[in-house]
């Protein structure tokens, strides 16, 4: 249910399914550990077309994992979200701290 | 309330049964005339108190939750309780941002509840457990 590649200073993650409790410690391990391997990484940018469903502990995880890039100076990038999971996003007010793109190449031109 | 369909679900404080229980519910309500976005404040507001329960009333333990709904005509009403350790103080920990597991958590898990559902009622006691009960109105004349 989980991809990550890099390219320059960005991690990109691709999700897949629900983001919850039971879904959200693998995701954090494979962030986590691409970020410890390469400390050149300083911007997520996480694919979330194929994501259908979040709530506030897939929301408190990529939050932790926004701490960690945003002591690196990196920038979270939310990509192609669909509009349930962006309304909840909104709700939990991550537009705060993260951009939303469109797609992958528009996130790494941010 | 004139109940014109239930159900009740029992089942171990396990994180898999979060999604477990978001969906059936989703199911259950499937069978009102509501919107897909509607369908999905509900999952959301379920997958929350769910949560919750794994999270806070069962910390370190675990124990079982019951998941009632209910509707009428007017309303989807759904209940979340455990048997666990309680909430010491109800209003504090329905603010934004409060939160007793600080590291990976956002403190919005009651906020979003209270958000996405119409009306919302807790009853704890420490030590014995927490009920939320939630109700999402029922449009009436819809198309």
């Amino acid at each position: 249910m989980l991809s990550a590649e890099t390219v320059n200073q960005a991690l990109i993650v691709t999700l897949e399914g629900e983001l919850d409790l039971h879904t959200a410690p693998p995701f954090k391990q494979c962030i986590d550990s691409h970020l410890a391997k390469n400390l050149a990484l300083k911007d997520l940018v996480l694919k979330m077309d194929k994501i259908n469903f979040i709530d506030s502990s897939g929301l408190g995880v990529i939050l932790g994992r926004y701490k960690l890039i945003q002591k690196r100076g990196g920038k979270l990038i939310f990509v192609a979200c669909n509009p349930q999971v962006h309304r909840i996003l909104k709700l939990s007010g991550m537009q705060k701290i993260a951009y939303f793109a469109d797609s992958v190449k528009e996130a790494l031109s941010l | 309330m004139e109940v014109k369909n239930w159900v009740r679900l029992e089942f171990p404080s396990e994180s898999v049964n979060v999604l477990f229980a978001r969906t059936a519910v989703a199911v259950f309500a499937s069978q009102l005339d509501m919107t897909l976005e509607e369908i999905e404040d509900i999952k959301v507001a379920v997958s929350e108190a769910v949560s919750n329960c794994v999270i806070h009333a069962y910390r370190n333990t675990s124990g079982n939750i019951v998941l009632e709904c209910r509707y009428s005509l007017e309303e989807l009403e759904i209940s979340v309780e455990d048997f666990g350790c309680g909430i010491p103080d109800i209003v504090q920990a329905a603010e934004a941002g409060y939160t007793t597991v600080p590291e990976e958590r956002m403190g919005l898990g009651l906020v979003f509840i209270h958000e996405l559902m119409d009306h919302v009622n807790i009853a704890s006691e420490v030590g014995k457990g927490t009920k939320v009960i939630m109700t999402k109105n029922i449009p009436q004349n819809r198309g």
